[in-house]
C-alpha cells in the first residue's frame, strides 16, 4: 500500500435544494488514495463524483466527517491555500477555466495567487508548458487554441502550483478524438513519469480502463473499489448502465459466439494478445 | 473579425508599441488636454506636430486613422453647426433669420479640430497598445490606490477576464444566431424595431450562458487559489526603460510649453 495522500473519514455532504429539500450528495465515504496512484472515478450522473472530487481541494467542506490531504485537515481555514496548492483541478469545459488573455499568463495565475516570486513563476510556467507540450503557444490568446490544446493549458495551469495530485473532472467529454488523445496521453505521462497522483472522473469506460484502480459511485456511496479488470465487468457495475470498454464489449460478443476468452480484457492490446493465444 | 475596426490594436514592432503602457496612457492624457489648454497658436502647432510625429512613428495605416475620424464625423458636424449659428459676433451672412458670424465659424472650427485630435490620440493609444497591455497599465496605475482601500487588483482581474471572454462571446453569438436562423428567424432584414425584437432569442441564451460560464470560472479560479487576499505576485512587472523616460520628458516638456505660451 502506498503512502496515504488523500483520506476521507465518514464523509457526508448535504445541501439544501432550491425547493428547500435537504439532499444527501455523499453518504458516508471512507476512502484512501495513495501517493502516485492513478484512480478512475465512475458512476451515473448525480452519483456524487464531482461533489466528492471537490472535497479533495477544499472547494467543498464536509457536512459531517473529515477529509485529510497530505496530513492537512481541509476544514481548517488555515490549511485551505496549502491544500489547494497540493491538489490541482482540471474541469470539463476548457473555455470556462482559462482566466488570462495569453497562455503563459494563464499558467501563471495559480502561482501568482500563492504569492510565488516573479522569477520562480517564470521558471514554473516554462516548465509546465514544456511538460504539456505547449511552449510554442505561450503567447497565444486562448481563443486561438483547439479544445485539446486549451485543456493542456489548463493542465499546465494546475501543474504550475507544483501539486502532488490533480483531479480531472471529465476533462475529455467536450473534446474531439484528437483532443481526447492528447489529454489522456498527458495525464498518463504525468502519472507514470512524475509520480503525480491522478484522480480521473469519467463517463468513458475506455478511459477508466487506463487507471490502475477504479472507484464506482452510486447514490452518494462508493459501491465498488478495485482494479479495472475486476470492477468494470462486475455484474452490479454493468447494472448501472455505464457501458463497457470497447475491447470488453468485443470480447463479450466473441464469447457469445463460442470463442473462449478469459475475463478482464479491457484494452485492445489485451484482447489482441488473448486472441493470439486462442488461435495459436 | 479580421477587419481593422476603429480603435483596434494593430500589431507591429515600433518605438510606440514598445513604450510602457503607463507612459502611453499618461502621454495620451496630456496630449488630450493640450488642444483645450493651449491659448497661443504656437501651442496648437506644437500639439499637432507632436501628434503627427506619433502617427508617423506608429506606422498606423492611414485608412484606419481616417476610419476613426469617420466615427466622430456626425458629432463634429453637429458641433460645428451648433457653434456656427449660436455664437454672437460680427455677422457674415444672414440666412433666412439666422445669422452666421465670423466668431461662430472660428469657434466651430476650433471644436472640430479638438474633436479630431481627441479621436486620433485615442486611436493611436489603442493601435499601439494591446488590450492586455492596457489592462496591465491600468492595474499598475491604480495599484497605489489599493492602500486607500480601492480594490485595484480586483479591478485588474475584472478587466482581464472581460477581455479574455470577448472572443468567446463573439463565437457564442455566431452559434446562437446560426441556431436561430436555422429555425427561420430573420436577423438581418426588416424594420429596425423588428430586428431588435429578433435579437431577443439570441441575447437571452447568451446571458444565461454567460452566467453559467461565470459560475464555472469562479470555481476554477478558487480551485487555483484565487481569493481576496492582499498578497499576490505577478509574472510580469512593468519596468520603465530609457525610451519611456525620453518619451515622457518630450510629452511633458511640450505640454508645459504649450500651456505656458
Amino acid at each position: 500500500m502506498p503512502i496515504p495522500f488523500i483520506q476521507t473519514r465518514a464523509l457526508e455532504y448535504t445541501y439544501t435544494a432550491e425547493d428547500g429539500q435537504a439532499i444527501s450528495a455523499l453518504r458516508g465515504i471512507d476512502l484512501t488514495v495513495g501517493r502516485g496512484e492513478f484512480v478512475a472515478l465512475i458512476g451515473p450522473n448525480g452519483s456524487g463524483k464531482s461533489t466528492l472530487a471537490r472535497h479533495f481541494n477544499a472547494l467543498l467542506l464536509p457536512t459531517a466527517g473529515e477529509v485529510w490531504v497530505d496530513g492537512l485537515l481541509t476544514s481548517d481555514p488555515r490549511h485551505v491555500q496549502a491544500v489547494r496548492q497540493r491538489v490541482g483541478m482540471v474541469f470539463q469545459n476548457p473555455d470556462n477555466q482559462i482566466v488570462a488573455g495569453t497562455v503563459e499568463e494563464d499558467v501563471a495565475f495559480g502561482p501568482e495567487n500563492l504569492g510565488v516570486p516573479a522569477a520562480e513563476i517564470r521558471r514554473r510556467v516554462d516548465e509546465a508548458l514544456e511538460v504539456v507540450g505547449m511552449t510554442a503557444y505561450r503567447h497565444h490568446p486562448p481563443h486561438m487554441l483547439s479544445g485539446g490544446q486549451k485543456q493542456r493549458v489548463a493542465i499546465a495551469g494546475a501543474l504550475a502550483t507544483r501539486p502532488d495530485c490533480i483531479v480531472f473532472d471529465e476533462p475529455t467529454s467536450m473534446l474531439d478524438a484528437e483532443g481526447r488523445r492528447q489529454v489522456l496521453q498527458t495525464v498518463q505521462r504525468l502519472n507514470a513519469e512524475r509520480g503525480l497522483t491522478v484522480i480521473l472522473i469519467t463517463q468513458n469506460m475506455d478511459e477508466a480502463a487506463l487507471a490502475r484502480r477504479v472507484l464506482v459511485m452510486d447514490g452518494g456511496r462508493i459501491v465498488r473499489d478495485g482494479p479495472p479488470e475486476e470492477v468494470l465487468e462486475a455484474p452490479e457495475v454493468e447494472g448501472l448502465g455505464l457501458g463497457r470498454p470497447f475491447a470488453a464489449e468485443v470480447a463479450r460478443r466473441l464469447r457469445e459466439r463460442g470463442i473462449p476468452l478469459p475475463p478482464g480484457l479491457l484494452t485492445v492490446e489485451a484482447l489482441a494478445a488473448a486472441l493470439r493465444c486462442t488461435f495459436r | 473579425m479580421n477587419l481593422l475596426l476603429p480603435g483596434m490594436y494593430f500589431a507591429a514592432d515600433t518605438v510606440l508599441h514598445r513604450l510602457d503602457p503607463r507612459v502611453k496612457m499618461g502621454a495620451a492624457t496630456v496630449l488630450m488636454m493640450l488642444p483645450f489648454a493651449a491659448r497661443h497658436p504656437l501651442g496648437h502647432l506644437l500639439t499637432v506636430g507632436l501628434v503627427g510625429a506619433a502617427v508617423l512613428l506608429s506606422r498606423a495605416p492611414w485608412r484606419a486613422l481616417l476610419g476613426t475620424l469617420r466615427t466622430v464625423f456626425w458629432l463634429g458636424f453637429f458641433m460645428f453647426f451648433f457653434y456656427f449659428f449660436t455664437t454672437p459676433g460680427r455677422p457674415l451672412v444672414a440666412l433666412g433669420g439666422v445669422t452666421v458670424t465670423l466668431e461662430g465659424v472660428l469657434a466651430g472650427a476650433l471644436q472640430v479640430y479638438r474633436l479630431c485630435l481627441l479621436a486620433v490620440i485615442a486611436a493611436l493609444l489603442t493601435y499601439t497598445t494591446s488590450p492586455l497591455q492596457l489592462t496591465h497599465g491600468l492595474e499598475a496605475m491604480l495599484s497605489p490606490l489599493a492602500r486607500l482601500g480601492f480594490p485595484a487588483r480586483e479591478m485588474g482581474m475584472v478587466m482581464t477576464i472581460s477581455l479574455r471572454f470577448v472572443p468567446t462571446f463573439f463565437e457564442e453569438i455566431e452559434t446562437l444566431s446560426r441556431a436561430q436562423k436555422a429555425r427561420g428567424v430573420d436577423l438581418s432584414s426588416g424594420p429596425p424595431w423588428q430586428r431588435i425584437r429578433n435579437t431577443v432569442p439570441v441575447l437571452v441564451p447568451l446571458f444565461l450562458s454567460a452566467i453559467r460560464r461565470a459560475e464555472d470560472l469562479a470555481v476554477a479560479m478558487e480551485a487555483r487559489g484565487f481569493r481576496s487576499q492582499p498578497h499576490r505576485t505577478r509574472l510580469y512587472r512593468l519596468t520603465l526603460t530609457r525610451a519611456d523616460a525620453i518619451a515622457a520628458l518630450i510629452v511633458l516638456a511640450c505640454g508645459g510649453v504649450g500651456i505656458a505660451l
